[in-house]
């Protein structure tokens, strides 16, 4: 399975959830095949699904699904450690770990060579920490929002991509729909 | 009042509720507060650009957020403030030290510090500078101002405006 078809696959499980999602082709897939109110599109800022995910499930109750990439995290490694000491447990990180560089052409991680992301996470101090296989992630989330437990997921996946369309919403609107969606969520 | 009691005091009269910060030995004072204060939730990141990112997600979460780091951290969170803070058009006040400044002792620091006020300039960024410590009474004004706008906003705050380097 590549990202797009494991996005498919959650789509029933996340998509009344609050979700932020990765730069590039994750926000564009996930966009394409169930746009909601409650998902947070990055358009910009390379690394940072996990830390803005982290934010919301620190500043309001309900549950937070960060959807990374292996090379965002790779770009901002110091999340982890900040995620691990920082414990909410209404945010899920799902790391989509294809080995690769998707938005820019493919190209190799170190996440797809020596580096385990699930091991230095847990390095890092973070508690609940599962690695699957592409097949297994939908139960793996599944059970992580239903544990109420702060939880990693690695989800190890073939690289690809399928064509998309960019986003041409308003940055503005989708921020705002966002803060909308959440405020109704936890009234 | 001491100084680093009347920036927390105006941040949580402002209702800010999360502070991220990136330490700098001039922001030792302030940091110590925010960790004290049963107001605030205290965030340490290990880089400025996901101190913002934290911010923009508390922000977005329904709660005021903040950060302070050092002015090195315009070099760092360029991008960041670009595509996230004003692209969204979320607030964020930046309390920041102005290393590099008058009584500096690292010539290093003056490097990043002749080019703060021009990237923040280049920026559109609101800036204010602090000199001295009776300027800070423009603080909660500044906050106010902040999140009128939903902008970036910068408070530089030099070596005078803290009391110099002590014995260096």
């Amino acid at each position: 399975m590549i990202r797009s078809e494991v996005l498919k696959e959650l789509v029933p499980v996340i998509s009344d959830q609050l979700v932020v999602c990765n730069i590039g082709l994750p926000s564009q897939e996930l966009h394409m095949l169930d746009d909601q109110p409650t998902n947070f599109y990055m358009l910009g800022t390379m690394g940072l699904s996990s830390s803005i995910g982290l934010g919301v499930a620190l500043a309001q109750d309900k549950k937070v699904i960060s959807i990374d990439g292996d090379g965002s995290v790779l770009t901002n490694f110091g999340t982890l450690p900040t995620i691990a000491n920082n414990v909410a447990d209404n945010f899920i990180l799902l790391i989509i770990d294809n080995g690769s560089y998707g938005s820019t052409g493919d190209q190799p991680t170190y996440a797809g060579k020596k580096t385990s992301l699930a091991a230095v996470a847990k390095a890092c101090g973070c508690e609940t920490v599962i690695e699957c296989q592409a097949e297994d992630c939908t139960d793996v989330m599944r059970e992580a929002i239903a544990s109420d437990k702060m939880t990693i997921i690695v989800c190890k996946c073939k690289s690809g991509n399928i064509k998309v369309p960019v986003i041409t919403k308003d940055p503005v609107v989708i921020r705002d729909r966002f803060m909308t969606a959440i405020r109704e969520a936890n009234t | 009042m001491d100084i680093d009691k009347k920036i927390v005091a105006d941040f949580v009269n402002n209702d800010i509720e999360l502070v991220t910060t990136v330490p700098c030995k001039q922001l030792a004072g302030v940091i110590d507060e925010i960790d004290a204060c049963k107001d605030i939730y205290h965030i340490p990141s290990n880089k400025e650009d996901e101190g913002i990112g934290i911010c923009a997600g508390a922000f977005m979460g329904g709660k005021r957020s903040a950060i302070i780091m050092q002015n090195t951290a315009i070099g760092v969170t360029v991008n960041t403030l670009v595509t996230l803070t004003q692209f969204y058009r979320m607030p964020l006040p930046m309390l920041i030290s102005y290393r590099g400044e008058l009584k500096e002792p690292v010539a290093c620091q003056v490097e990043m510090a002749v080019h703060t006020k021009a990237l923040l300039n280049q920026l559109h960024i609101p800036t204010y500078h602090f000199h001295q410590q009776s300027d800070a009474e423009e603080l909660d004004t500044i906050l106010k101002y902040t999140f009128m706008c939903n902008k970036p906003v910068a408070i530089l705050t030099d070596a005078t405006f803290w009391g110099g380097y002590g014995d260096q």
